[in-house]
Parts: structure tokens; C-alpha cells; sequence
């Protein structure tokens, strides 16, 4: 709303001619409202800084520095090989469950640890709030952009396994960008969602952590897609997180592409990542109000 | 460029919050027990309400509100213009709402009702060094707290240099800034927000920090910031400050404007209307005063020419500071005096009073004497006064209590005062305006 009077009156205003002076309406916005691309474009360089600070002081003072980004998720990796592949004896389709599980468990880390961070973002950056004024969206952002980076050095991960079991890279292989940008919709949304409402109700910092360990058995992370009765599939589906990880095992392994596990998926993630952002732009100008 | 432009206009501004309701607490098992269960829900309720003001109805225009007694107006109907280029100084107790009204002006909190225009890009620095990260160095953090106040990156790469030498911790500026001691990281903050160009600049009592030989350099920064046509508005609670930088000042109390007008007179009004003052003191009770059993101190005040006790003074007025004293014995020779001492704690000077017609042994009974000091005498800044009253053969202290009133000399920027035109800080322990003559010879080509 606020964009819209302020574009109506650049383009009547004849106040001020020596420059093209803009005006800002500040007055009582609530209910919903459109997301403002054209501020967003004027705040990247803030969004590049602050995605660099995040990047730069996450393993500050560190002896291991980025190797966490590997080492993590790899324990992870070799306990449920030997927990899930060896004690339990999961059924993987014939593959290895070492590269069963790595290709799956390298998104996830991704996506768990992005969407923690997203959803107390604002409460993190209260002081930021309280104290200057940049869109309130690059808070939930930050995080999910930062988080790339550990994404991008842990694919070495899957890189050296697939390279000991031989796997053959196949067409598929190309498709893997669209399930990178399926995989960083996920916490966007959930971000989003929850850091507006982190912010007043601090129970989502309490809740997060149980939640997302919890949401590791509703993806074929640890077991395969293929053992979920066919009756339940769909709705089985609709978590968006099941069809990253469908989609990255089948890209990285060569497998066929079950479609069927994927799109249902997709459609919820970007419904939520879209509603979500209304969602938080109806609720922005309470935040700092409520902090 | 029209100076007579505004360049903010407010209209009508509320902002109402609803503080914490309170906590009730049961006091049986059962009750407990109960409200355990209950909890949740009332929780719910509780912080939900935080943000819900259906039940409140703003008569705008009139200053009468209906609603509920938890709903705390942190601004009330204030309206205001400010013109391009005006220095406006924001001033009031705590919890006026000056910093609310600088936080909505800035888009940081939303009003509740009522609008503002701003026209111009606005930068508000309600902190110096915001965004600072102690883990990144000092170079980064200029890069990042420059964005965070809306510059580019580009902008930042050209004043880089410019930035650094004037914070000067150039030998540091690749240490992290954790390791920086308060003073360097406020050096550094303000030096990025002292290179902002924003058409509008918004400042929330920032130079409150920091060094004092550093924060002469930014209130010169600052005078040429509002010299560039710049449009400043700045909250502060020294006085001293805002009648030097501002040209007119508008004086919050509850939310509301309670005046608006040129910074001295706005700030002089608001130092005379304070009901704590220390620029007077009685004592009712007599033998709580002061004093020895030649003669006790009653009260003490400081005054202008007019006669009106004030906290603060022009500098290029007089100041007559009054002693009220009672003599108990006759026939003593007695010498009350005055010892001035500035904000650092410099005795500044003494004054005896020599008035010719009691210079002789004095008689019982009360008395008041004042000692007029010129204008154009005091530097700006706090004074403080001893007042003490001695007698001679045989010497006796009667009394001398420290600091027993202060008062505040105030700069003004008229030409007409010993600062002439110059405009930036002046150093010293008094200020004189001497008479200066000069002799001119023509050059002999």
C-alpha cells in the first residue's frame, strides 16, 4: 500500500524539479499487502552484507572452521548406516546404505538447520530491529541464503562416496538445480512463517528443535519412499521434503524420477512459501512493537 | 532550492502501546492447579492482546481517548512541519516519546493513527555502530553497518578511506572488533554515520558516548552537516547541545507537543517548568542550615537581571547568585563569599563581597547578598557554587557547603557573543568578550 502511494505520487508530484526526491508515507499499515520487490532491489547490498556476516562468524573462532559443514552431517551419515543399514536392515532398493542415506542426508542438514535459523531470526536480530529500518523479509532470508554455503561445501560429501561406489552420473544429473531451488524454498517458507510468529510467541524457539527431529521420519530419509503403502502416498507427498529428497536421490544415483512423490510436493512448498510471505508482511509492523 | 519547503510534514501522529497486563496468582493448591491448565489459553489471550486495540477509539484531533487503562500513548496527535535545511531539536523528560517519534519517523515502528511525509531519503541513527558484529574486523564492520544505514557499497568503497582516518583506529581496522576498547567502537560507528548523505538525519542522543575530544569532532561534523542544507532532527537531553546545534526545538511531555519555538527559548521554558530545581535551595528548618553561632545560611539562588531563578543562562547575560543569610551576633566583621566551579571540578574563582557601605562590623539580622557576574564572562557548561561566609578577628568558618546550587550557561550563536563567527567548539575555562582593536597599514607597492 505504502509503495503504491508513493509511486502515485512521484509520478504526479511536480513539488520538487531540480531532483527526483522520493517520498515516503509512514501512517498505520496493517492486513495484507504486496511484497515490495522494488525496496528488496534497493536493499541487496545490505542482503549481500548480511548473508556474508552470517557466512563469516558462523565458524568464528573455530579450530575446525568450515570443516564442520562436512564432519556433521558425515557422523550423522555413518550413524544411521550403522543403526538403520546394519542393526535395522531398512530396505534401500539395492543400494548401499551408506550412499542410500548420504545423498539424502546432505539436503536435509541443509534444510533443518536453515529453517532453525530462519525461524528465530527476527528474535536474534531484535536489536537490528528496534534499531533501524531495512525490509523486515531479509531477516528470515539471511539464514537460508547463508546456509548454502555449508550446503555447497558438504556436496563434497557425496561427491567422494559417489566416487567410491562408482556411481555413473546420468542425464539426470541436470535436473539437480531444480531440486536445489525446491530444497531452499523449504526453509524460506517455513522461515517465514515462523519467525513472525516466533516473535510473539516465543514457544517456536522451544518447539523447533523437537519439531524438526521429528520431521526426519516423515521423509525417506533413513528408509525408502517405496516401502509407504500406495494408498497413503499422496498424501505422504504433500511434504514438500519428501520430494527433495526423492528428487536429489534419483538425480545423483541415476534412478528414474519418481514424479508421483514430487509434485505434490512442489505445489505445497511454494503455496506455503507464497502465503507465507503475505503472512509475514500483514504481520510486520508489529514486530518491533512486540518484541 | 527553496528553503521554505517542508520536508517532513506530521499530521495527527499517535502510537499507542498496551503494557504487560498484570499477573494474577492463586493462592490454593486446587486454584493453582488449576491456572496451570488454564495457562495456555490465558497466555494466548494475553500476549494476543499486546497488538489487538479494537476496544480503543482515537478521537483524532482532540486529545481525549477512550480505552482501556493499560494502553500507554507514547504519542499523542502531535503534528509538526519541518523545513529543508532546519535543525529541529527534539527535547522532553524520559518517556516523553521523543524516541518513539523518532522511531516512527523512521519506519522502524508504525504509528497507530495520523501520517507523516517525508520527502528525501532518511537515515536514522538511533545508535552508533548498529549491526556491529564483534567477531568481524573493523573494515567489514564499516561495510556492513554502512549498508545497514542505507548506503551502497559503492559509496562506501569511495568514502573508505575517509571513513578510517577520521575514526582514526586505521592501525586496527583489520583487528576484529571485539578486541576494540568502547571508545574505538564508538569512534568507528560514528565515523560511518558521519559519512551518511541522507537528505533527512535522524539522531537519537548518540553523542552521548565516547571521548570528549572525539565528540567535538562530530559536533562539528555535525553543525556542517546542518550548514549543507541538510535537514536534521536530533532528541537530545543536554541542553547545552541542543541550543547550540538546533535552530528551534519542539518539547515532548506525554506525547504531546508542549512547545514549539526557537531552541533557546523552547529550552529555557522546559529548565523553568522542571519541578526539581537546582538552581535554588532554602533551608525551612533552621536548624538543619548551614552555619556556626555567628551567623547561618537561609537560601541560595541563582537568578537573571530580571530577577527570575532559572537552571540555565545565556551566555551573554548576566547571572546574580543570591545568598540569604542570618547574622545571630552583632559586631563581627564578616565576608561572605562565592567559590565557581566548572563541570571538571576547576575552581574557576572566587568572589568576596565588597560592597563599600558594609565593610564595617554588622548588626544582627538577616540579610541577602548577590553577587552579579557579567555576561560574556562563563564558558558553556555546568557551574557550581560554594557559598561560604567567614568572619575576621578572629577567623572563623561560619559555613561553606559545596555545590549547594548549580546552574547552566547556555552558548548562543548569535555573532554578537565572544564566539563571533566562529562556529565550532570553544575551549577554556571562561569566555570573555574582550574589546580588540586592530591597526591597518595599506600594503607599500
Amino acid at each position: 500500500m505504502i509503495n503504491y502511494i508513493t509511486r502515485k505520487l512521484n509520478s504526479v508530484k511536480n513539488i520538487d524539479k531540480d531532483r527526483s526526491e522520493e517520498v515516503t508515507i509512514v501512517e498505520h499499515r496493517s492486513g495484507w499487502q504486496l511484497i515490495d520487490f522494488k525496496e528488496l532491489i534497493k536493499y541487496r547490498d545490505l542482503f549481500y552484507f548480511l548473508v556474508w556476516r552470517e557466512i563469516k562468524v558462523l565458524y568464528a573462532q573455530t579450530i575446525l572452521g568450515f570443516s564442520w559443514a562436512i564432519l556433521q552431517p558425515l557422523i550423522q551419515i555413518i550413524i544411521f548406516t550403522v543403526v538403520f543399514g546394519k542393526v535395522a536392515r531398512l530396505s534401500t532398493d539395492g543400494i548401499p546404505y551408506f550412499l542410500f542415506s548420504s545423498v539424502a542426508i546432505i539436503p536435509w542438514t541443509y534444510m533443518s538447520q536453515a529453517m532453525m535459523e530462519s525461524s528465530q531470526s527476527l528474535v536474534q536480530g531484535q536489536h537490528l530491529l528496534d534499531k533501524v529500518y531495512f525490509p523486515r523479509l531479509l531477516f528470515p532470508l539471511t539464514p537460508v541464503l547463508a546456509r548454502l554455503v555449508d550446503f555447497g561445501i558438504s556436496i563434497l560429501i557425496i561427491l567422494a562416496v559417489a566416487i567410491y561406489y562408482r556411481v555413473v552420473p546420468t542425464w539426470n544429473l541436470l535436473l539437480l538445480p531444480f531440486f536445489i531451488v525446491l530444497m531452499v524454498s523449504i526453509p524460506a517458507a517455513i522461515g517465514l512463517w515462523l519467525s513472525a510468529l516466533a516473535i510473539r510467541f516465543r514457544d517456536v524457539k522451544h518447539a523447533m528443535p523437537f519439531v524438526v527431529r521429528m520431521l526426519i521420519y516423515t521423509a525417506p530419509i533413513v528408509y525408502s519412499a517405496s516401502s509407504i503403502p500406495e494408498t497413503y502416498r499422496f498424501i505422504y507427498s504433500l511434504n514438500p521434503i519428501v520430494g527433495v529428497i526423492e528428487g536429489f536421490r534419483s538425480c545423483l544415483l541415476g534412478t528414474a524420477i519418481p514424479w508421483s512423490f514430487i509434485w505434490p510436493g512442489i505445489l505445497t512448498s511454494f503455496f506455503l512459501l507464497f502465503v507465507g510471505a503475505f503472512y509475514f508482511k500483514r504481520m510486520e509492523w508489529l514486530f518491533v512493537d512486540v518484541i | 532550492m527553496n528553503s521554505e519547503k517542508n520536508v517532513i510534514t506530521v499530521e495527527g501522529l499517535h502510537k499507542h502501546y498496551r503494557i504487560g497486563l498484570k499477573e494474577k496468582m492463586n493462592d490454593s493448591f486446587l486454584g493453582a492447579t488449576l491456572d496451570f491448565f488454564k495457562s495456555p489459553l490465558t497466555n494466548y489471550r494475553k500476549y494476543r492482546s499486546l497488538y489487538r486495540f479494537d476496544d480503543i477509539t482515537p478521537d483524532q484531533g482532540t486529545t481525549s481517548i477512550s480505552g482501556s487503562d493499560n494502553v500507554i500513548w507514547a504519542l499523542n496527535n502531535v503534528s509538526f512541519n519541518v523545513k529543508r535545511g532546519e535543525v529541529l531539536g527534539v527535547i522532553g523528560n524520559n518517556g516523553a516519546g521523543k524516541t518513539t517519534l523518532l522511531k516512527v519517523l523512521s519506519k522502524i515502528t508504525t504509528p497507530s493513527c495520523g501520517r507523516a511525509k517525508i520527502y528525501g531519503k532518511i537515515s536514522s541513527l538511533l545508535e552508533v555502530g548498529t549491526g556491529f558484529h564483534p567477531e568481524l574486523t573493523g573494515r567489514e564492520n564499516i561495510y556492513l553497518n554502512g549498508t545497514i544505514l542505507g548506503m551502497r557499497k559503492r559509496e562506501i568503497d569511495g568514502k573508505f578511506d575517509e571513513i578510517v582516518d577520521f575514526s582514526g583506529v586505521e592501525k586496527f581496522i583489520d583487528t576484529p572488533v571485539k578486541r576494540y576498547s568502547v571508545g574505538m567502537k564508538v569512534r568507528l560507528g560514528f565515523s560511518v554515520a558521519a559519512f551518511l548523505e541522507p537528505d533527512i538525519l535522524v539522531i537519537d542522543e548518540v553523542l552521548a558516548v565516547g571521548d570528549s575530544d572525539f565528540q567535538k569532532k562530530c559536533l562539528q561534523k555535525m553543525e556542517s552537516v546542518g550548514k549543507h542544507g541538510r535537514t536534521v532532527l536530533f532528541v537530545s537531553h543536554n541542553m547545552q547541545m541542543v541550543t547550540r546545534l538546533c535552530s528551534r526545538a519542539i518539547l515532548l511531555e506525554r506525547g504531546q507537543i508542549k512547545d514549539d519555538g526557537p531552541a533557546d527559548s523552547v529550552v529555557a521554558a522546559y529548565l523553568t517548568s522542571g519541578r526539581v530545581r537546582s538552581s535554588e535551595r532554602v533551608w525551612k528548618n533552621k536548624l538543619e542550615s548551614p552555619g556556626g553561632d555567628v551567623a547561618r545560611l537561609l537560601a541560595v539562588r541563582v537568578k537573571n537581571d530580571a530577577g527570575q531563578v532559572l537552571e540555565s543562562f545565556d551566555i551573554r547575560k548576566p547571572i546574580g547568585i543570591e545568598m540569604e543569610y542570618e547574622v545571630i551576633k552583632s559586631d563581627y566583621l564578616l565576608l561572605p563569599h562565592y567559590n565557581i566551579f566548572n563541570e571538571a571540578g576547576e575552581w574557576l574563582f572566587t568572589t568576596i563581597d565588597t560592597d563599600p557601605n558594609w565593610r564595617g562590623r554588622r548588626p544582627a539580622g538577616s540579610y541577602t547578598a548577590t553577587a552579579w557576574i557579567p555576561g560574556n564572562f562563563f564558558s558553556e557548561g555546568l557551574m557550581f557554587v560554594q557559598s561560604s561566609l567567614f568572619t575576621l578577628e578572629p577567623r572563623t568558618v561560619q559555613f561553606e557547603p559545596r555545590d549547594v546550587v548549580s546552574f547552566q550557561v547556555v552558548d548562543s550563536l548569535d555573532n554578537n557573543s565572544a564566539r563571533g563567527d566562529w562556529p565550532g567548539t570553544m575551549k577554556g575555562a571562561v569566555r570573555p568578550l574582550l574589546k580588540w582593536t586592530n591597526d591597518y597599514e595599506k600594503p607599500k607597492f
